[in-house]
């Protein structure tokens, strides 16, 4: 087995070995259930339009609770030496960190396939843009997760690692919110840099490279950054 | 060829501001146990961490079998194993867990696991302990486990950072065994504050004071290389009683004689150290002497100087500015 599936599969079982996962999970799937059903008993329509619609700005939140742990902890209790005094490269170390805290998020969001499977049972369902939905989820939260890692070798501290990359998850969801304000040459490029905006290309269904970049480069970039303060500190 | 497993040459090493490393420099041989000895604070985990890898030196080079850690980091990493200092390890994993996932990172080959996990489980003493979580551990436990995760792909070179630190004094002996043992084969560098360790254990020390070498000796040479100390109980034999000047100034006379130090005065006489070359036996010289001065020899005993001195005064003398 490779060393970067070493390393994820120990960060997954750090995972479901301690509460946290539990909660941060529990609290993902609470809200999202309540953006679902709302709107299913208040307006009486089964639609996953509000679920698609807010569930970007919960990943912005959760992802970073996901991910804070991941180098900080680590760095507080001082077995990154431990850890890197083995033969394993930064980056694998790096990647195999991502693929667990991909792994989390992912198994909360496949959770939340109940609800356009209960919609499936009462009527018609249109699969094209769930799927498109779903993807762009796992899109975001793969960005995210990235900039939480990022964050993450940042700091000692879990919450100061979270603090962080809530901000610059926060940020780049509010780009596209706030356009109307702005010239349109510059609206375009903060459209552009908005991980909603993209998102909700996806999740019409059409698959552009443009938006697949985006967040391929986010995450690359995340992941780099990692990978060089990780390098850092050993300087 | 070059036969050293460990070189260090002009190793310095900035915190920011601070300078922790200010060129060091030695080599070990294969086969050595070197017994790495200094006050808090002098450098000796910072070197550790540099010949790891885990640090990069500001300036000067590590080398691990003629191979520079900071560019063949995988390679020198592979034959080293790590003890880092306080033992940090995944407190979240049962002991076992931690092992295998040791051997997985070192992707020790499946038909070998079985028999060193046995091998670790047995030296280490950590049978009783294997489906524990670590987090419970007590501190000589865990201690244990992380000599186990240095050793479990047996390396051809062993760093221990106090690795005798918690343990109890059963376990201390054999850990002492087993340095031993492993140093037959094995390149050891261990750092720790227990003297007598060194002496049991160590067939080489290096001292470092304040980020310098001060002495790079074997154990024997450090002890004898600052003469041997004779301590002697004398007597008046007439009724006069005794004079201390007289007394220091009597047994200073012979050749073989460094220095004598009045120690303090007992009920039967007056203790005093004489110093004395470590190459020659002062004690008749000295027998010889006080009976010249008309004194009653009561107690004369030879020892050779302690580490513990020679380490004080080697770590004190330039004026030891401590942390
Ligand atoms: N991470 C760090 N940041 C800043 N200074 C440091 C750091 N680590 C060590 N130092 C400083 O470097 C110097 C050497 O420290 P080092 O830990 O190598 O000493 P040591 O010989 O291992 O001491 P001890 O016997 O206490 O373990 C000390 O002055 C220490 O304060
Ligand atoms: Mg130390």
């Amino acid at each position: 087995m490779s060393k970067t599936l070493t390393i994820a599969r120990r960060e997954i079982s750090a995972y479901f070995n301690s509460p946290m996962a539990y909660i941060v999970v529990g609290a993902f799937l609470l809200i999202s259930g309540y953006l679902y059903f709302s709107t299913v008993f208040l307006a009486g329509t089964a639609s996953l339009r509000s679920f698609f619609s807010l569930t970007p700005l919960l990943l912005v939140i959760f992802a970073p609770a996901v991910a804070m742990r991941l180098v900080s902890e680590e760095l507080r209790s001082g077995t990154l030496e431990l850890l890197t005094t083995m033969p394993v490269r930064d980056e694998e170390v790096i990647a195999g960190k991502f693929l667990a805290g991909l792994s989390v998020v992912a198994s909360g969001l496949l959770m939340t396939l109940a609800y356009p499977l209960s919609i499936a049972t009462v009527g018609d369902l249109d699969w094209g843009p769930v799927i498109g939905g779903y993807l762009g989820l796992l899109l975001c939260a793969a960005a995210l997760i990235g900039i939480g890692i990022m964050a993450s070798t940042w700091s000692r501290n879990q919450i100061t690692a979270f603090i962080l990359a809530l901000m610059i998850g926060l940020v780049l969801w509010l780009f596209d919110k706030v356009t109307f304000f702005v010239p349109a040459s510059l609206g375009r490029v903060l459209e552009y840099l908005s991980i909603d905006f993209h998102f909700r290309n996806i999740a019409r269904g059409v698959i552009d490279t443009r938006d697949l970049l985006y967040y391929f480069s986010l995450l690359l970039i995340s992941l780099f950054l990692a990978v060089l303060a990780l390098r850092r500190r050993h300087a | 060829m070059d036969s050293a497993m460990i070189e260090v040459r002009e190793l310095v090493k900035d915190y920011g501001r601070t300078r922790a490393l200010r060129g060091i420099d030695f080599s070990v041989p294969r086969g050595q146990i070197v017994g790495f000895l200094g006050p808090n604070g002098a450098g000796k985990t910072t070197t550790m961490k540099i010949i790891t890898g885990y640090l990069e030196a500001t300036s000067g080079q590590a080398l691990v079998r003629g191979l520079p850690v900071e560019e063949h980091p995988l390679e020198t990493r592979a034959h080293i194993g790590y003890l880092p200092e306080n033992a940090p390890l995944y407190e979240d994993m049962m002991v076992q867990e931690f092992l295998d996932f040791v051997a997985d990172i070192r992707q020790i080959p499946a038909a070998q696991r079985r028999q060193r996990f046995r091998l670790m489980t047995e030296v280490c003493g950590i049978g009783d302990v294997l489906s524990k979580n670590i987090g419970e551990l007590s501190k000589g436990f865990r201690q244990r486990v992380g000599l186990a995760h240095a050793m479990i792909h047996d390396p051809e070179i062993l760093i221990l950072d106090e690795p005798t630190s918690g343990l109890d004094p059963n376990q201390i002996a054999e850990i002492r065994k087993l340095i031993r043992e492993l140093g037959r084969e094995k390149t050891l560098i261990l750092s720790t504050h227990i003297l007598p360790e060194v002496q049991a254990t160590c067939d080489r020390v290096i001292i470092i004071s304040d980020g310098k070498l001060v002495a790079d000796d074997t154990v024997q040479g450090l002890m004898t290389g600052d003469g041997a100390r004779i301590q002697v109980l004398v007597a008046p034999r007439g009724e006069s009683p005794l004079e201390m000047e007289k007394v220091v100034e009597s047994l200073q006379k012979p050749d073989s004689v460094r220095s004598v130090s009045v120690v303090g005065e007992k009920e039967d006489g007056l203790a005093v150290d004489v110093l004395s070359d470590a190459a020659v036996d002062a004690r008749r010289d000295i027998f010889e002497a006080a009976i010249a001065a008309d004194l009653a020899l009561l107690e004369m005993q030879r020892q050779s100087v302690s580490l513990e001195e020679t380490f004080r005064r080697l770590t004190m003398e330039d004026g030891g500015e401590h942390v």
